[in-house]
């Protein structure tokens, strides 16, 4: 992938957050629900995952959450619909090592890694990784 | 004259170049907790260093000189809210002095159908362990409005009833900051049988409070908000409801007898509350903090926050875009948002740039009806906050620039 800049990084960010696509709720039955509640963040969010035979077919969420959890949590939603519950749990295990300036895969992250800069402002790591964690749970005992 | 450099240097955390993102630290969250005088320091360290023993225990001289320094420490937090000392029970902060109201008195007294009274601008520990009371004894939680940001004693009447027996109220809400009248309070909770318990965790540390003239029955505090060490508070209460009372818990230096048929003789309060080894190194700290606040002066320290804040006011009312929610309180909290910014982007924004404000519910989540917002930052300042402190904040919010500078710079 192209390396960014700073501001289109920003721009990244900002335009999950202005306009998140994934944001709404699931527009059928049969996706599995997790609800996520900040302690320390207005963060109050349900994530959706609809799988289907090892495939995550699709990702949505909805509710209340700030820039970073809003735009973290769209940009995962990309990132995981399409792909294999394996490769799903890999690109999560990608993010929390990101977060915690352990060594991952970038390929893996494409626009997640936006949130480089996330363990620079330690107090936000919990909204990046908020729907990341839900999506976790959903995906644990598969 | 209030010499507010003065006070600074008696601070480590003020003095020891503490940088927060490369910048000077701006400690803006007094509400929260309070930095510590090299004095308080000391005399946690020398309890360690020079007395180090047990209380009500030993036969021998270091220990009965750890009983007269606890004792005079009592001494202290008493005359500071004109109480009498064995009205004074150490408890581990202001969150266990109003559960050990609710447990020791509400489950002993309340039955099914009696009333108790709380705002929804409470704090969750005065909210909770009243929520615990009338699940345990099937007492119902009543409401008393919330007007213009204030409790105002005319609406306490509003719902108050014969069945109410419990009323529990901040003096000083942690998220507007408005001093509510508690001797009113009191007189009316009284006028209807019930008891008066104050949460005095704000006001305490900012304001004198006198327990005897207001009439109150119980006031909650802890030491941690006013220079204190984290892990320790009181309970003061009136001597006869102390006696009344149960312990909520018990153990070793509460009782002075127990038989193996079960028969206990519990010691008269405020020993019957303080049951374990107790926190000796937190009540001489809390003891030292109390000494130090009335070397100050109470009166000057509330003085100095009214002027904090009116100055921060002052600086900040031609800005439309920042939504302040509490203009009159003056008395330490500012409560306010940014049009358009979510309050914890705004207090990392704010991190970045050095300071140190909180974000969010600040534990009272019953209020964002009320305020018509979920959450909202809370600036508080307390006896060593500089006006220049004020500027660096004043000019972080109105030179804000991009909530994600805090990551891109």
């Amino acid at each position: 992938m192209p390396t960014l800049t700073n501001d289109m990084m920003r721009s990244i960010i900002m335009d999950h957050y202005s306009n998140p696509q994934n944001k709404h709720q699931p527009p059928k039955e049969g996706y599995e629900k997790v609800h996520m509640h900040s302690d320390n963040c207005i963060d109050d969010l349900d994530i959706f995952l609809l799988v289907n035979d090892n495939i995550i077919t699709d990702a949505c969420f909805d509710g209340t959450a700030c820039t970073i959890s809003t735009s973290s949590t769209d940009i995962m939603c990309d990132l995981l619909r399409g792909k294999e519950i394996n490769e799903g749990r890999k690109i999560i295990d990608a993010f929390h090592h990101m977060m915690h300036e352990e060594e991952f895969d970038a390929e893996l992250l494409d626009e997640a890694i936006v949130f480089i800069n996330t363990s620079k402002q330690a107090a936000r790591i919990r909204c990046a990784t908020i729907g990341w964690n839900a999506a976790e749970e959903i995906l644990k005992d598969k | 004259m209030y010499d507010v450099y003065k006070i600074r240097k008696q601070f480590p955390m003020l003095n020891s170049d503490i940088k927060m993102q490369n910048k000077p630290l701006v400690f803006l969250d007094n509400c929260s907790t309070t930095f510590k005088p090299q004095c308080v320091i000391d005399a946690i360290t020398e309890y360690y260093t020079e007395y180090n023993s047990n209380s009500h225990r030993g036969d021998y001289d270091l220990s009965y000189k750890v009983d007269v320094m606890i004792e005079d420490a009592r001494k202290e937090v008493a005359t500071l809210v004109n109480a009498e000392e064995n009205e004074v029970v150490f408890t581990d902060g202001a969150t266990s002095a109003l559960n050990l109201v609710a447990y020791g008195y509400g489950l002993k007294y309340l039955k099914k159908g009696d009333e108790i009274v709380i705002s929804v601008a409470e704090h969750a520990s005065n909210v909770l362990p009243w929520f615990r009371i009338a699940e345990l004894t099937g007492a119902v939680i009543k409401y008393v409005d919330i007007q213009d940001g204030k409790i105002l004693p005319e609406n306490l009447r509003k719902v108050m009833s014969k069945k109410t027996k419990i009323v529990s109220l901040a003096q000083v809400g942690n998220v507007l900051g408005y001093v509510a009248d508690v001797k009113e309070f009191a007189k009316i909770a009284h006028e209807y049988g019930a008891i008066m318990v104050v949460d005095g965790a704000q006001s305490v540390p900012h304001l004198k409070v006198d327990f005897k003239d207001t009439g109150i029955d119980f006031l909650a505090f802890s030491a941690h908000k006013m220079c204190g060490p984290t892990g320790i508070g009181a309970l003061v209460g009136k001597y006869q409801l102390l006696c009344d009372m149960d312990p909520f818990t018990t153990g070793g230096g509460m009782n002075s007898i127990f038989k193996k048929d079960g028969t206990v003789d519990y010691r008269l309060p405020p020993y019957k509350f303080e049951s374990g080894t107790l926190n000796i190194a937190g009540i001489l700290g809390f003891g030292r903090a109390v000494k130090f606040i009335k070397e100050i002066g109470i009166d000057n320290i509330h003085k100095h926050d009214q002027e904090l804040i009116d100055y921060a006011i002052e600086k900040l009312k031609d800005y439309e875009n920042i939504i302040i929610y509490n203009k009159d309180a003056r008395n330490g909290i500012l409560t306010f948002n940014i049009k358009g910014v979510f309050p914890q982007d705004e207090s990392t924004l704010l991190n970045y740039k050095g300071i140190a404000i909180r974000s969010g519910e600040h534990c009272a989540k019953l209020l964002d009806n009320y305020l018509d917002t979920k959450a909202t930052c809370r600036m508080s300042t307390y006896l060593y906050t500089s006006k220049e402190d004020i500027d660096t904040f004043v000019d972080a919010i109105i030179n804000g620039g991009d909530i994600l500078d805090a990551y891109f710079n």
